[in-house]
């Protein structure tokens, strides 16, 4: 997992509630059995003006003039601005993959969906949550702004604006461990492998029923 | 000693360590897995070099993918077919306890065979790489749906890492009318706490209506827990639950099922135990519900009508009303009942069970399709659902309506396969997400009950499904 510390980038303000998961990826794109590659199809069914299948070549593609992203203004974001209960719907990890590989590296809003969260910081996108009001006023200077940046510093846990306003947030403080670190959360557990083993002898004892097809085979 | 909620017995009984921040390790008795999730998870392994910690937890099937063609042997498209493909190497290559491939009889929708078969017990910890997990905490399970690189975790360490959540209990007392099933009861929850109503809860299902239901109609209701934010959702032990695993082929036996029994009877909240947060509905004024919109949040019952967005006081939601109504192609005002439905859809893993087939069957009974209803779908949960239905003469009652009867798989729920909706088209559905596009790009999906899905495709639009029901003795 990439490491992640400290963040200057351009914003991005998407003004949608609820933005779910086949929203951010359609589901054709779930047919992939790889981790790669789908940053071209990130928000396909806003992005463009036709229907997107796997493996289609998206440079060709109508591309939706309406839709945020294709602005140019927004070309280059690395941060994302988002409103309440994104990520929401299906717990499909393709959704912070093509976040990911579109370019994205943080996401900013008043609230996101416990799976897509979770899943985010599995792969070293930063999901910040603020409070409504905090939110709203980033979206207001965002879009007045063209070229609005913001620096997010993961160590002091603050968000800088253009005009030297902080921002602190919270963060979960083993999460932060590891996206400073850039931890892979299978090495972290596994060093924890002879107390999962022993747990699991006792678990056995105590729920053998558990365990039946094992025992007899 | 401490009074315990359900959600905390589970919670401790699996609880390897946990850290002062309360980030813990929570002991995985069984892993769920499918053809979409996985492929990256066991490519991760491998690329590590890591081992599964005990695969005779794991019980694999395909079925977000498989064509649900009846006799169809085949996967045509190439990349589905990968991705099947690429389960059975994997399975193959790993091991399992048991795999159900496409087109074994016992194959289905994961959440539909993981009881059925046993694979998932009262107690255990359920995990997959699906949000509908939560439908297992139907038997007192605790039941994550989970990301693909937790599969690789849960894979490599037979652990999630997971912090507590924060218990909720939704009370749904009274009982239900008659043409009111367990889906109703979801979405009413659904409409009155919102879709982020159980976030960062785990919520236990209580209340004389919810142990009225049947293990079907539970599973229902855990389902859908997910479309109200809550990623776990549960009802506690009681004798249906218990009867309900007699004889299932991977049920301990004998004088281990006696202990499992006298544990599984601990299964539930302490009386006085304490709730973070409660709602509580009263199941006798529910009517059937419909939902109007694009998230399971914007619905109403069959006598409503369509919202006027200027009516939501909140600027979000009058905007999401707004988008959702374009979207759908509504006029506010419009009677629910004066909707008409180009598709049905009668299946997923929220109501694909026999019971469900059964409810719809007994509208259907003599009666057929609305010339203006293109098609409608039927596919049961699984293999064995679908045999017992056919044993049930169900699929005749189907078939003699116009409805055309499947193989199991999650169809036209997420339509990854080619059962899907066109442009502009509109479909009862008794699956569970009523997001854009989801049954298609461009379809229009509104979510229901077996009973109102087949009521709608004899009317050929939503109608109060209490009127057709025969007048119950
Ligand atoms: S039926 Fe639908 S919701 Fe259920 S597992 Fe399949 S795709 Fe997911």
């Amino acid at each position: 997992m990439e490491k992640f510390i400290r963040l200057d980038a351009l914003v991005a303000p998407l003004d949608r509630a609820n933005v779910d998961t086949d929203a951010i990826i359609p589901k054709q794109f779930l047919k992939s059995i790889h981790r790669s590659g789908f940053g071209p199809y990130l928000f396909d069914e806003w992005r463009y003006l036709d229907h997107g299948e796997p493996g289609m070549d998206c440079s060709k593609r109508p591309k939706n003039p309406d839709f945020v992203l294709n602005q140019p203004r927004y070309e280059g974001a690395q941060i994302l601005l988002v409103r309440e209960n994104f990520g929401c719907g299906s717990s499909r990890e393709h959704a912070p993959w093509a976040l990911l590989d579109y370019g994205f590296r943080a996401l900013i809003g008043p609230s996101f969906a416990d799976i897509f969260y979770n899943n985010c910081f599995k792969n070293g996108l930063l999901p910040i949550v603020l409070p409504t009001e905090e939110v709203d006023r980033l979206f207001r200077e965002c879009e007045a702004m063209p070229g609005y940046r913001l620096v997010i510093d993961l160590p002091s846990q603050t968000i800088t604006t253009p005009e030297g306003r902080v921002i602190s947030f919270e963060i979960d403080p083993f999460r932060k461990e590891c996206l400073l670190n850039g931890w892979d959360d299978i090495a972290l557990t596994l060093r924890h492998a002879d107390e999962i083993r022993r747990f699991e002898e006792a678990y056995r004892a105590r729920h053998p029923y558990y365990f039946v097809e094992e025992s007899a085979a | 000693m401490n009074a315990k909620t359900l959600y905390d017995k589970l919670w401790d009984a699996h609880l390897v360590r946990q850290e002062p921040d309360g980030t813990a390790l929570i002991y995985i008795d069984r892993h769920l897995i499918h053809e979409v999730t996985s492929p990256q998870a066991f490519e991760g392994l491998r690329l590590a070099g890591r081992k599964p910690w005990r695969t005779a937890s794991v019980v694999a099937t395909a079925d977000h993918n498989v064509p649900t063609d009846p006799g169809e042997s085949e996967i045509r498209d190439p990349v589905s077919r990968e991705q099947v493909v690429t389960l059975d190497q994997n399975i193959r290559a790993f091991g399992a306890l048991r795999y159900f491939p496409f087109r074994d009889p016992r194959q289905g929708i994961v959440h539909v065979i993981g009881p059925e078969s046993g694979a998932t017990l009262p107690g255990m910890t359920v995990v997959c790489g699906d949000s509908h997990t939560s439908t297992h905490g139907a038997f007192a399970c605790l039941a994550h749906g989970i990301g693909t690189s937790e599969v690789e975790h849960v894979l490599a360490t037979q652990c999630l890492i997971q912090k507590k959540a924060k218990n909720m209990r939704v009370r749904v007392d009274g009982g239900l009318p008659p043409g009111v099933y367990a889906k109703d009861v979801i979405l009413a929850i659904i409409g009155r706490i919102g879709t982020a109503g159980g976030t960062g809860h785990a919520i236990e299902f209580a209340g004389e209506a919810i142990r009225s239901l049947s293990m079907e109609g539970r599973m229902t209701v855990c389902n859908m827990a997910i479309e109200a934010g809550a990623r776990v959702g549960m009802v506690a032990v009681d004798d249906k639950t218990i009867d309900y695993f007699r004889g299932k082929p991977l049920a301990p036996k004998g004088e281990l099922w006696e202990r499992a029994v006298d544990y599984w009877r601990t299964l539930v909240s302490d009386t006085d135990a304490r709730f973070d947060r409660e709602v509580v509905l009263d199941a006798s004024t529910l009517k059937p519900q419909v939902t109007w919109g694009t998230s399971p949040e914007m619905v109403t019952d069959i006598e409503g009508r369509v919202p006027d967005p200027a009516a939501f006081a909140d600027p979000v939601k009058r905007d999401a009303a707004e988008r959702a109504l374009a979207y759908m192609g509504l006029e506010p005002g419009t009677p629910i009942t004066e909707i008409p439905v180009d598709q049905v859809f009668i299946g997923s893993c929220t109501n694909s069970r026999i019971e469900d087939l059964r409810a719809a069957a007994a509208v259907v009974r003599g009666r057929k399709k609305a010339p203006n209803v293109k098609r409608v779908l039927v596919v049961p949960g699984s293999g064995l659902v679908k045999k017992q239905a056919e044993e049930e003469g169900l699929h005749r009652i189907f078939l003699e309506a116009g409805f055309e009867w499947r193989d199991p798989g999650c169809s036209m729920c997420l339509a990854m396969n080619a059962d899907r909706l066109e442009p502009g088209e509109r479909c009862a559905s008794t699956s569970n997400r009523n997001f854009e596009g989801r049954q298609g790009a461009g379809g229009r999906t509104h979510l229901v009950s077996p009973a109102m899905a087949a009521a709608a495709a004899i009317a050929g639009h939503f109608v109060d499904v209490r009127e057709l029901l025969p007048a119950s003795a």
